[in-house]
């Protein structure tokens, strides 16, 4: 498997750690139901058999989160780009109260 | 024949790809034969008339060779003696070599007579799914009896039981156009792809490029079919972007995409040798990178399921004519052919031409082709046509066939050997490896490729075009367009002439007839009864008879006998093949060494050894090193006359507590993080608060997982106000790197903070003990102040000192007055030595990780035992840490209900009750007179050390309430190490409980 990295090229697997889902939004700590919003998010991953997004982190390169869309019947890669940039973001990340 | 060769009596006089002048000696159980270069061992036994060659793994019925190629299901041998001995290997890609030794498997005491051949008279009860039912009952038999006892009676060869003395390696190759299969259509593909200046790798599994040109008389331009392919290799050779590799198998393919594929590839470097030769591996295990592969595998020729079927002398016919045409060996004296195609007869007319007698041409069809019967008649072949022979007889090897004609009327005929064509199967195995299903084809009577990986084109035989110049036209089209698609448009697809006999074949599966056990997968010794069985019993899906009767599942993976199995359920059940399926063939398409994956990583190159740039300094003090993930670290260093490690470790602790001490700190893991949002982006990571840190201080800090659960703990110092510098444990740095990463650009990608690993750049050293400042005024000079006022505990600085940017931390973990020095890692040798030399008139001692762990259980710190990935801050005494201001990383979580749990185990320090008891880590904690039950488990010991300074072991470890049960006895139970002693639950702080020592 070769992994297209925006800053490296396509370069091989084994530069890469793989951590899962990309749709992993985290929640709003603060949010009434923030208990079982994480658990979903943490937990409750879909494992589709098809085209799936995917983090994947250059680990022996340049250290970039990847957004990888992979086909996880053919492993295909269908594409790559960087999470900072293209990635999903959280909406609104916890401030210090009172800091 | 040869009348005059008495040590290969089945040897032709002349003919075959054989180099005669070189004779090769070689052993097969203790017995020595000859043979030629060019041979296999298979073509060498058969050759010098051995026919019996092993035993088959259910029954340990006698078998012989059956293929003449990688599909071979019977003749498994254990290759080579000593630690180089290697099971299940096949004779019929086994190159023989000069010396070469192997032996036959699964016989006690010998292949001749086999003990255990009475399974084959028990075989009623072997049946298929024996296994699950013979032995439900009772479980606890499984592993005193029954497995023992299957396990010698069906084991396949022997393992050396010693290491492997061979190296392997991996190699990387890019190329335009894989061309996988080097007979005729793989030869026109590389050619057509190669002429245009496309880069190109061309395998094959065989030593000799051709494929079943080798082995039939073909003529292609007027050539021989060997010749042509020894043409083509040449002009291969010449063209500098193609690379021939010889003996590698490609067998598998690992992904499917518009750019390049990547597929795996054994390359037997060395295998056809006795030792590899200098610097040369055993194997090489290839991942090919192609933009586009023409898949020329060709095609398995299957057998046909009648009784006896088995009998060493039964073979498949295309392999009788490679034995004959390739290696000049004939299998028999008195041959019959019992063919369900066209195909089926070259064998015949091929041994006539060799001077072999052919008893017989049996064809279960009742209409043959008018060309065949006029050839038959030529050569006075007798035809039974309509015919089926239902029994193969004999002892130790075939002595007659019994045919059974239209009409029932039954012949025996005497014969030694039986040649059997039922039809080809395409190898398709690299068209599913990604998803792809085998489709299956009227035409080919076959499955052939069905939807293919993209960028992947099939060609001759592996595509169920089985005529030669189909396989060429095919495979010039297939290579030049390959070429094409990669930008290399060159000239036409080059044009040769040759035949294009169709395969005719009318598929008869097994012989209806037949009573005597007849084999399916021969490797696993399934017959037509035991499909039968499945059939009767219900397990009808393809997966469920492959699982049940274990069909297609030995080494061989049934490529010779899944086809068969599976049609002979669709017609017991009364299905159409098509409708039954095949199952779905993964990688490895043959077997491949554990040894070629690991290639070099081994031992000591398994992962990289990190020395700290204090190792050297180690080493000359005689440390005994730890390895620390890839660090290795300093682990004590004995002095002159001490006995046990814990004599040393003792010595050093107290060096340590009673003046001063220094232990290289470098492997731990170094952060440093900057960026206007950088407290701000701690505060999110850590559970407690770092916006807040003083510049020039240091904090504790510890980090959750999302879920909830601790993932590493250490030190941050804030060097600026946006500027920190984040310390993490040994094992955990690179994990921790990543986790901060993921935070920064997945999650909170809108703070601006940066962040690089420092970790190898700094060599920092604890300096420990009630003597570290003076040592420090000594070593610093007016570098640095260091009295209590201007450096207080969790103080730090950044400055000049002799010219070098050096940090100092006032951070301790043994508990004792106590710094850590950071220069540049260039200076880390000199900075060791000039501690040492700082220190001399305080004792200075050196020590390791084991006098550093002692301090820590001493002191009641966490270390890896405690942060298990299972523990939660509130687990480990630290609950109170958690900012209530603010939301961090694993905050939700954490308040689960399961981890907030009040029955938790909870960090408490141990002590034995009889002062003089040893503890064990991982002993769990039991109430005093509680039987030792799961039940009755309230939590474990994680950590033990004998304290030097109170003279006893003590303990950490997580105790259900813990917190409240100061001063109570229970017991710690430790059956793997035999201790059962009661304990007394205390403090986790053992030792100067209220700091003075830290502070002072």
């Amino acid at each position: 498997m070769r992994i297209h990295c925006p800053f490296c090229g396509e370069r091989d697997l084994i530069e890469f750690s793989y951590l899962g889902d990309a749709n992993f939004k985290r929640p709003d700590a603060s949010a009434a139901d923030a208990p079982a919003r994480f658990f979903d998010e943490v937990y409750l991953r879909d494992n589709p058999a098809g085209p799936h997004a995917e983090l994947w982190y250059h680990a022996s390169g340049c250290r970039s989160w990847l957004r990888v869309r992979r086909n996880t019947r053919t492993h295909e890669i269908l594409g790559g780009e960087l999470a900072k940039t293209g990635g999903p973001t959280a909406t609104g990340g916890p401030t210090v109260a009172g800091a | 024949m040869s009348k005059n060769n008495p040590a290969a009596p089945y040897r032709l006089p002349t003919g075959g790809l054989v180099d005669r002048s070189q004779v090769l000696s070689f052993l097969f159980d203790g017995r020595r034969y000859t043979g030629f270069g060019g041979d296999t061992l298979a073509s060498a036994l058969l050759g010098a008339g051995v026919k019996l060659v092993g035993r088959s793994f259910k029954y340990h019925r006698r078998r012989g060779v059956l293929t003449a190629g990688s599909e071979e299901p019977n003749a498994l041998v254990e290759l080579r003696s000593g630690a180089r001995r290697e099971a299940n290997t096949r004779a019929t890609v086994a190159e023989l070599y000069e010396g070469l030794e192997a032996c036959s498997q699964n016989r006690w005491p010998s292949l001749a007579f086999d003990v255990a051949a009475i399974n084959s008279l028990l075989s009623p009860i072997f049946v298929a799914g024996f296994y699950y039912k013979t032995f439900m009952w009772p479980a606890a038999l499984w592993e005193k009896l029954y497995e023992p006892v299957i396990r010698r009676a069906a084991g396949l060869g022997r393992a050396s039981q010693q290491a492997d003395p061979d190296t392997y390696e991996k190699a990387h190759a890019f190329c335009d156009v894989l061309v996988i299969g080097a007979g005729p259509a793989g030869l026109a593909a590389a050619l057509a792809a190669g002429r245009s200046g496309a880069r190109v790798v061309l395998c094959d599994e065989d030593f000799l490029l051709g494929g079943r040109l080798n082995a039939d008389r073909h003529e292609i331009d007027g050539s021989s079919g060997g010749d042509w392919a020894r043409q083509i290799e040449a002009e291969l050779r010449s063209l500098p972007e193609v690379r021939i590799l010889l003996r590698t198998t490609v067998f598998g393919a690992y992904d499917d995409g518009p750019g390049a594929r990547t597929f795996g590839a054994l390359e037997r470097v060395s295998d056809h040798l006795a030792v590899p030769p200098a610097h040369q591996p055993r194997q090489r295990l290839w991942k090919l990178i192609a933009t586009r592969t023409v898949l020329a595998a060709g095609a398995i020729e299957r057998p046909i399921v009648f009784g006896g079927n088995d009998r060493p002398g039964v073979m498949m016919a295309s392999a009788v004519r490679t034995y004959v045409n390739r290696f000049g060996v004939v299998p028999g004296r008195r041959v019959a052919v019992f063919s369900a195609s066209d195909d089926g007869w070259k064998t015949a007319f091929d041994l006539i031409d060799a001077g072999v007698a052919v008893e017989a041409i049996v064809d279960p069809r009742a209409v043959i082709a008018p060309v065949l019967l006029d050839q038959a008649k030529r050569v006075q072949a007798r035809v039974y046509s309509g015919a089926q022979v239902v029994d193969a007889r004999g002892g130790r090897g075939l002595e007659r066939i019994v045919v059974r004609q239209p009409d029932g009327r039954v012949t025996k005929l005497s014969v030694d050997a039986l040649a059997v064509s039922g039809g080809w199967n395409p190898s398709v195995a690299l068209t599913t490896h990604v998803g792809g299903r085998a489709r299956w084809s009227d035409d080919a009577c076959a499955f052939v490729p069905g939807e293919l990986p993209r960028g992947m084109s099939v060609a001759g035989a592996a595509g169920g075009s089985f005529g030669l110049a189909s396989a060429l036209r095919e495979g010039a089209a297939a290579g030049a367009a390959a070429a094409a698609a990669t930008g290399f448009t060159g000239a036409a697809p080059p044009v040769w002439r040759a035949d294009d006999e169709a395969l005719g074949v009318t598929p008869l599966w097994y012989v209806a007839e037949s009573t005597a056990k007849a084999f399916v997968d021969f490797q696993h010794d399934v017959t037509r009864e035991d499909v039968a069985l499945a059939a009767r019993e219900g397990y009808r899906s393809v997966e469920l008879l492959k699982r049940y009767t274990t069909l297609g599942m030995a080494t061989d993976q049934g490529k010779t006998s899944n086809l068969n199995g599976h049609a002979i359920m669709a017609a017991l059940t009364e299905r159409a093949i098509p409708d039954v399926g095949t199952t779905t063939s993964r990688p490895p398409y043959t077997p491949v060494a554990i040894g070629a994956f690991a290639g070099s990583h081994r031992g000591k190159h398994f992962k990289p050894t990190r020395f700290t740039s204090g190792h050297v300094f180690a080493q000359e003090r005689g440390a005994t090193f730890v390895e620390a993930g890839q660090w290795l670290r300093a682990q004590w260093f004995a002095a002159p006359g001490e006995t046990h490690w814990r004599e040393t470790v003792t010595r050093e602790v107290k060096a340590v507590r009673s003046s001063v001490g220094v232990c290289d700190v470098s492997s731990l893991g170094k952060i440093d993080i900057q960026g206007l949002d950088a407290g701000e982006f701690l505060n999110r990571v850590y559970i407690n608060l770092f916006s807040t840190l003083p510049i020039s201080k240091v904090r504790y800090g510890l980090m959750l997982r999302e879920d909830g659960l601790v993932m590493d703990d250490g030190t941050t110092a804030r060097l600026g106000t946006h500027h920190y510098l984040m310390s993490t444990t040994t094992a955990n740095a690179a994990k921790v790197m990543q986790h901060l990463e993921h935070a920064r650009q997945v999650l909170w990608p809108e703070l601006d903070v940066q962040m690089v690993s420092v970790t190898e750049h700094w060599a920092q050293y604890a300096i420990a003990g009630p003597n570290s400042r003076r040592l420090l005024e000594r070593l610093l000079g007016d570098a640095l102040e260091v009295s209590n006022d201007a450096f207080p505990y969790l103080a730090c600085a950044e400055f000049g000192w002799r010219g070098v940017t050096a940090r100092l931390f006032r951070i301790s973990f043994s508990g004792e007055m106590a710094y850590e020095l950071a220069v540049p890692a260039r200076f880390g040798d000199a900075v060791i030595r000039a501690i040492m030399t700082a220190g001399e008139e305080f004792g200075v001692v050196p020590y390791g990780t084991e006098a550093l762990g002692v301090m820590r259980i001493e002191k009641g710190h966490i270390a890896g035992n405690e942060l298990s990935g299972t523990t939660t801050a509130e687990d480990l005494g630290l609950g109170r840490m958690m900012s209530k201001r603010k939301d961090f990383i694993g905050r939700v979580l954490s308040a689960r209900p399961g981890l907030t749990d009040a029955n938790r185990p909870v960090l408490v320090g141990v002590k034995a009750v009889d002062k003089a008891a040893q503890l064990y880590a991982g002993a769990h904690f039991l109430a005093l007179n509680a039987a030792a039950t799961l039940e009755n488990d309230e939590g474990y010991i994680t950590s033990v050390a004998f304290s030097p300074m109170l003279g006893h072991w003590i303990g950490l470890g997580l105790l259900q309430r813990g917190p409240q049960r100061m001063g109570e006895r229970i017991r710690a139970h430790s059956p793997l190490r035999g201790g059962d002693t009661e304990v007394e639950v205390v403090s986790p702080l053992f030792f100067d409980s209220e700091g003075t020592r830290l502070h002072g």
